[in-house]
């Protein structure tokens, strides 16, 4: 493991990757729970046309990719809100369009190539120094949002109606929640890719739901599983010589697995117990 | 038609009238609830009742008509603490919800706090004696999901009550929750208006049930009827 610190490309893509672990579950309880998870999918499409601007303009892609994220949540979010598509509707036509625009502009850069690969699919390598300031910065900017808002979205998330009537603007928050998520999706992609990202917000979340704790117990459930899943993958895929987002994901999902398995066992057991 | 009563107005529906597309839902409302007043809604499905419930707390916004809440106009309304409400259970919640009852009734301190303010100590002390007054003060760390529907419906009063409502409005509440449970929870919001004053907004397709339990009754199909329940007199 100390041999593995020496090399500052595997120091760099750890950082990031705890930074990403700590921020992707945070995003997504909120997600999950609203029924809302499809939108990191999405919002990892249009990430990957705006990295392919970045490439074809030689911009930085976290950039280009940040950019084309958050503008396409607030035209998802004005387009369901406005109830002349259906959600999931929006979701699909933002998902297919981007990536046709993302194909499109490769095949003027010269078709793919091991860079735009890593960005696909996640690589440790992809992260660069200045790509590290940038995640980290971006990132505490929206840590501290979700904590500011951490109660009101709770309350939107579990009755969105009776937070309206409690006097909390519930469509304020919507917008600040999908902005997050575009932010978060579009840091996360030099690490886990563009394919696996919605992986990574999901899972952790879904794996702590089996235990049925508290709210802040799911959360802080979910957060250890997606730290141990970026910490181990990451490690395990430098030896193995693995793709970094497929291990870290297959990691995710071993722990979802082994707590859904978990919670099938212990619910049967409480029905056996209380069987007359 | 116009009530006549001394009391507070509490709310105001001014001839209000809203239609989903060329459907008229309510035509030229007037309704007032005054402090104290223990108003059923009965009517029946499809009828107006929730879209008139949903005017009154501004989740709709009429076509016409103005709604007031104590005296200030909805749109410029600011004082949401004052307003409970507790809604229709099966369609308000994912039984599957992380959340403990003792989460579920700190939601009700979120809207007063603000945004950014952490909830303090004293939000604490407020939902846990919520839930003594309605009596689950036993249940705090038990999940939602878990409860029967009339112990889930005792948390959402609690949730209701913990910001100290001056009315709480109640949508369709005992739908799902078995006879006894109903008989309990009938009590609970007697003892609330009569001891605590509060005043009670209750939407019923139940005409039986609040002839019984409300003070007053509007029937609603497009427009209002409204009767006195003479017999709590």
């Amino acid at each position: 493991m100390i041999e593995l610190l020496q090399y500052s490309f595997v120091v760099r893509g750890l950082i990031a990757g705890i930074i990403i672990a700590i921020i992707a579950p945070f995003i997504g309880i909120f997600l999950v729970l609203r029924r809302y998870s499809l939108i990191a999918d999405t919002l990892s499409h249009v990430s990957f046309a705006g990295i392919a601007i970045g490439f074809l303009f030689g911009i930085n892609p976290i950039i280009t990719a940040i950019i084309a994220s958050v503008v396409s949540s607030i035209a998802i979010e004005r387009l369901r809100i406005s109830k002349k598509v259906y959600g999931e509707s929006a979701l699909s036509l933002f998902l297919s369009g981007s990536l046709a625009i993302a194909i499109v502009l490769i095949s003027f850069y010269h078709g793919f190539n091991t860079n735009l690969t890593n960005y696909l699919f996640g690589s440790i390598v992809t992260v660069q120094q200045s790509d590290l300031f940038m995640i980290a910065g971006v990132s505490v900017v929206v840590l501290l949002l979700l904590i500011g808002f951490y109660k009101e979205l709770i309350y939107i998330s579990f009755d969105e109606d009776s937070a309206l009537v409690s006097g909390i603007p519930v469509r304020l928050i919507n917008i600040i929640l999908i902005i997050l998520s575009a932010l978060v999706v579009a840091l996360s992609i030099p690490i886990i890719g563009i394919l696996l990202i919605s992986a990574l917000i999901v899972i952790p979340v879904l794996t702590a739901l089996q235990f049925r704790k508290s709210f802040q117990a799911t959360l802080i459930i979910a957060e250890a599983v997606s730290l141990l899943s970026v910490i181990a993958g990451i490690v395990i895929s430098f030896y193995l010589n693995l793709s970094t987002g497929g291990t870290i994901v297959l990691i995710a999902l071993a722990c979802f697995i082994l707590a859904f398995f978990l919670n099938s066992f212990q619910s049967s057991s409480k029905t056996v117990r209380v069987a007359p | 038609m116009h009530n006549v009563n001394h009391k507070e107005n509490i709310i105001e529906c001014i001839d209000v009238s809203f239609s989903y597309g060329s459907e008229n839902v309510i035509q030229d409302i007037y309704l007032a609830v005054h402090r104290g007043d223990y108003l059923g809604i009965a009517g029946p499905n499809g009828g107006g009742k929730t879209t008139l419930l949903k005017i009154m707390l501004g989740l709709l916004t009429p076509q016409s008509g103005s709604v007031k809440l104590f005296g200030t106009d909805i749109r410029n309304f600011k004082d949401w603490h004052k307003i409970g409400y507790v809604p229709q259970k099966a369609t308000s919640f994912d039984v599957n919800f992380p959340a403990t009852v003792f989460e579920v009734v700190l939601m009700g301190t979120y809207g007063k706090r603000g945004i950014g303010r952490p909830t303090t100590k004293e939000d604490k002390t407020s939902a846990l004696e919520a839930l003594k007054k309605v009596e689950m003060d036993g249940f705090a760390n038990r999940l939602i999901g878990d409860l029967s529907g009339g112990q889930q419906q005792r948390v959402f009063i609690a949730r209701a009550l913990v910001s100290n409502p001056e009315v709480i409005f109640l949508d369709e509440p005992t739908t799902g929750v078995d006879e006894a449970a109903q008989k309990e929870f009938y009590a609970l919001l007697q003892t609330l208006n009569r001891t605590y004053d509060v005043t009670l907004v209750f939407i019923s397709h139940d005409h039986t049930a609040l002839a019984r339990e409300a003070t007053e009754i509007a029937t609603i199909h497009k427009t209002l009827t409204y009767e006195v329940n003479t017999h709590h007199d």
